[in-house]
């Protein structure tokens, strides 16, 4: 019986008068692929935000690795990787050079930072791109980085926020295996994503719809249970009553 | 025209719908007065200076007197001994001590030849100098009003005017050097800015994918700029009339149509540097660097160019601020007309015209 | 000036398009050739940094080409670029719209930039205006994702364009609004406009008339989508177990195997050529996977879908 490491309890959120979240209630097991999906402004980034220690919840409970996000955010933030579109490493510094940043970032010491970096560069397979810069790198090639050092420390919980771009079929195939890889070995990734197809990859998936989740299963369940050939029409059908799709 | 119109109607809309860029431009000019005005200033107030005086007699007295009445001094007397001076100047902040010797009087009435000791503290040249220059002045007025009928042979009265400016105020100088700041900065980097912000939002795109003169685009975001300096010119004049009590003495209406040529000049400027740049930041920093520092420097409103090395001097000859600076003064403090200004404002436009024409060669009219 | 007495068979017209970046250190596009008829529904389908808004921007004349010709409406994209900016539409990748004027403002704005007025063309942008009406005078810059992808299509339509770029108009967008906007586009069609439409997905490559897949700046492949897929050489199958990921695993170990990838919850297979019939080859495949304790795994045969197409159409123009 895989233990829970992410824990939340009627979790909300409010600004004001405005429920970004909706007393959000599930659990996840260690080493599962858990899938966030939404429309943007149905509240995932601010769920996510909630559970990452970055933002205090309203009301509600919640814990990420033992740890409760009211109280101990910055033991959650030492714990957990982090990726997201938006966030990714410095174009202007070499492969190397960001490895080395964002594990002393983490607090690896000087001899764990040049093993990993070794390790991850073989694992990548960047040894002829190793001191070249980021900003010339193929963009999933830079993703595939971005997710190895968002787990440079080893954390046993990923949180990944839209990670995947416009990348070609196989390279997105390739980032996967990476999440797969880790998830075999136990990490617990918890990612939001707009891109139906990849909600198919997850173990569970949850659906929000203004703020609520309205959905919470395996892929197969939910596409039987509404009775739909594909989780892009799963989604739509659950979507299309929503009341919110601001940005 | 209809199509130039709409557009330039929407760019009033940006620049109005910016409240924080509209608070540094019509606030920028207020400020600078106010502080230029009132705060800042070389002119000598409110001096801290000790006078020792071990005469104690008629002479000495009424020149004390005459120091402390002319309001400028904070005057403290202390008593003698000249290990005290040192004192004085390293902790009590005083800036200059007047120091009469014993007998003062009698030395002046019976040997014509008296002598005072003023002691200033120069780490702060500028002004130590013009501290001793005024209390020798108040010295030697004191001299001509007691020394009179002897017969001193070749005495040179010189007498001295102060022109446009005898009471040696401030505002004279800088106000002028702050229209041609304000315009600089305003029409510079605002201008800059707001053509490389459609470049980065993306919006360029659009309007070049269009029957739209790109030509006209240029027109259409500077038309508002030019609008907006003027506001703040007739801003710093009003500003100078009535509160820092400084009229326009030349004509209102030449000083207005040099201020168009030097913000036109400006926007030129401007319109350069959106075409070398492709991020609001590097419009910015370009401006400032590139502009904003020169003009400070070169333009003769802070420093005097006369007294720069040759190659310096030619090099303020570029800075299109030197010029309007000059012609300002010309106009504003000396009420000087076109026949003396003719030449600077032939430099101007002609600068304007160069610097028209560069960059509108330089703008693209596809992305690369 | 077009003569109108040259009935053109084609409004879109490439050949040999190159283009290149940083003095030809970055190869954009290289020896791109295709042509669009009028009133066709051309798809580019494709990932990022494949070359498609490099095309767009080169078609749109915001791009010289580096090599070969291109003609929009009979016009030379590089002698006649003014012609052309009067006459496309475009909706660039990113929302391009000014943020702090409102949706009236912004629609009124670009229909007098293109010297007309927003009465004149209204009905070809009635129907996805009156969704935008209640915010008519809300800043664009506070719309939701959809909303904005809707003011941009009208603002690019407002002038009644004879071709339409949209170039990745659907990314980041909610999948209830990239169903709409596909609806509105439908309409479109019926218009008469050519529209020239770029995207990643690619399940919208399915409602696209004819596609043109491209990757790393050349063309895989041109064609309407279902004759791609009847192309497809081989037979494809879909292998589904309970743990799909070591399924994948173990199939890619097995010399039988061609080709495998991930597809959700399944495993898109293709064999290497065999003698024995079909029927042998999947009990094969099954037997082998039970022996590797996969015990509930299923198999069957699959339609290939545009992205099957397009991974197999990749790995063959690998160096």
């Amino acid at each position: 019986m895989p233990d829970i490491v992410i824990q939340a309890r009627e979790l909300s959120k409010r600004f004001g008068a405005f429920v970004a979240v909706d007393k959000i209630t599930f659990d996840v097991p260690s080493g599962e692929i858990f899938g966030f999906l939404g429309a943007n402004g149905a509240g995932k980034t601010t769920a996510m935000r909630m559970l990452s220690g970055l933002s205090r919840p309203t009301s509600g409970a919640a814990t990420v690795a033992g740890f409760d996000v009211f109280t101990q955010p910055e033991e959650i933030k030492r714990t957990i990787g982090y990726m997201s579109q938006k966030f990714s490493l410095y174009e202007d510094l070499t492969v190397r050079e960001n490895i080395t940043f964002f594990g002393g970032i983490y607090g690896l010491s000087n001899r764990a930072i040049k093993e990993k970096s070794d390790q991850l560069i073989v694992q990548l397979g960047l040894q002829a791109e190793e001191k070249k810069l980021v900003g010339s790198l193929p963009l999933g090639w830079k993703q595939k980085l971005a997710f190895s050092v968002a787990m440079i420390h080893d954390p046993r919980i990923v949180f990944l926020d839209e990670p995947t771009g416009g990348v070609d079929p196989l390279t997105r195939r390739q980032f996967w295996d990476l999440i797969y890889a880790a998830a075999d070995r136990g990490v617990t990734i918890f990612v939001t994503t707009h891109y139906m197809d990849e909600a198919e990859y997850c173990h569970r998936v949850s659906i929000m719809v203004d703020g609520a989740i309205k959905a919470l299963d395996t892929p197969r369940n939910l596409k039987q249970t509404f009775n739909a050939p594909t989780m892009d029409a799963v989604f739509y059908h659950l979507a299309r009553g929503a009341q919110r799709t601001a940005d | 025209m209809n199509q130039l119109l709409s557009f330039v109607r929407k760019e009033f809309l940006h620049v109005l719908r910016d409240r924080k860029t509209l608070l540094i431009l019509f606030g920028l000019p207020i400020v600078q007065i106010l502080l230029f005005g009132f705060a800042l200033t070389n002119e000598v107030r409110n001096a801290n200076i000790a006078i020792i005086d071990d005469a104690h007699d008629v002479a000495s007295r009424k020149i004390i007197g005459m120091v402390s009445a002319s309001g400028s001094f904070r005057v403290r007397e202390v008593q003698g001994g000249h290990a005290s001076i040192e004192e004085l100047f390293r902790n009590s902040g005083v800036k200059l001590i007047v120091l009469f010797p014993a007998n003062f009087n009698n030395d002046l009435m019976h040997t014509q030849h008296a002598r005072v000791q003023i002691i200033a503290d120069a780490s702060d040249p500028n002004t130590a100098s013009t501290l001793t220059t005024y209390v020798s002045a108040i010295i030697a007025d004191y001299q001509k009003s007691t020394v009179q009928s002897t017969a001193l042979p070749f005495a040179i009265n010189t007498q001295v005017r102060m022109l446009y400016n005898p009471q040696l105020k401030g505002a004279p100088n800088f106000v002028p050097g702050v229209m041609a700041l304000v315009l600089m900065l305003v029409c510079v980097m605002m201008t800059s800015i707001a053509i490389v912000r459609e470049k980065e939002l993306g919006t360029m795109e659009i309007l070049l994918v269009s029957p739209f003169r790109p030509i006209l685009v240029i027109v259409a975001k500077v038309v508002p700029y030019l609008l907006l300096s003027l506001v703040n010119v007739a801003t710093i004049l009003v500003l100078s009339t009535y509160v820092l009590d400084l009229p326009v003495q030349g004509s209102v209406l030449l000083l207005f149509g040099v201020s168009t040529i030097f913000i036109l000049t400006s926007l030129a400027l401007g319109l350069l540097i959106s075409t070398i740049t492709n991020s609001q930041q590097s419009a910015m920093l370009f401006s400032m660097m590139g502009m904003l520092l020169p003009t400070i420097m070169f333009s003769g409103f802070m420093f005097p160019i006369e007294n720069m090395p040759i190659p310096l001097q030619v090099i303020s000859n570029v800075v299109p601020a030197r010029w309007y600076y000059t012609i300002v003064k010309a106009v504003m403090i000396k009420g000087l007309g076109i026949t003396s200004i003719w030449r600077e404002l032939l430099v101007l436009v002609g600068m304007t015209v160069v610097l028209v024409v560069i960059s509108v060669r330089k703008f693209k009219v596809r992305l690369a | 000036m077009k003569s109108n007495s040259n009935m053109l068979s084609n409004d879109v017209v490439l050949e040999g398009i190159g283009k290149t970046y940083a003095k030809g250190a970055v190869v954009a596009v290289h020896d791109v050739s295709f042509s669009v008829r009028p009133g066709e529904l051309f798809g580019l389908i494709g990932p990022d940094g494949a070359g498609k808004t490099s095309l767009f921007r080169v078609l749109t004349t915001l791009l010289l080409p580096d090599a070969g010709t291109a003609t929009v409406a009979g016009y030379d994209v590089v002698k006649d670029f003014r012609a052309i900016r009067g006459i496309v539409g475009y909706m660039p990748g990113r929302f391009s719209l000014y943020q702090d004027l409102s949706v009236e403002e912004n629609v009124k704005f670009f229909a007098t930039l293109f010297g007309t007025s927003v009465e004149e063309n209204y009905e070809l942008i009635r129907d996805i205006y009156v969704q935008l009406e209640p915010f008519k005078s809300r800043r664009a810059g506070k719309l939701s994702g959809g909303m904005k992808q809707k003011l941009a299509l009208c603002c690019a339509l407002i002038h009644k364009p004879q071709v339409l770029f949209l170039d990745e108009p659907t990314t980041g967008v909610d999948p209830v609004s990239r169903k709409e906007f596909w609806e509105m586009l439908q309409r479109l069609k019926e218009q008469g406009i050519t529209i020239l439409i770029s995207t990643p997905y690619m399940d919208e490559a399915m409602m696209c008339e004819r596609i043109a897949l491209i990757q790393s700046g050349r063309i895989m492949s041109i064609d309407t989508p279902e004759n791609i897929m009847r192309a497809f050489p081989t037979t494809l199958f879909a292998v589904r177990a309970a743990d799909a990921y070591h399924l994948r695993m173990d199939l890619l170990a097995e010399p039988f195997t061609e080709s495998c990838h991930a597809f959700g919850d399944e495993v898109h297979l293709t064999l290497l050529r065999d003698e024995s019939g079909k029927a042998a080859r999947q009990q094969e495949v099954i037997d082998a996977m039970r022996a590797r304790g996969h015990a509930d795994v299923e198999l069957r045969e699959v339609e290939p879908s545009i992205e099957d197409c397009f991974i197999r159409l990749m790995g063959q123009h690998h160096a």
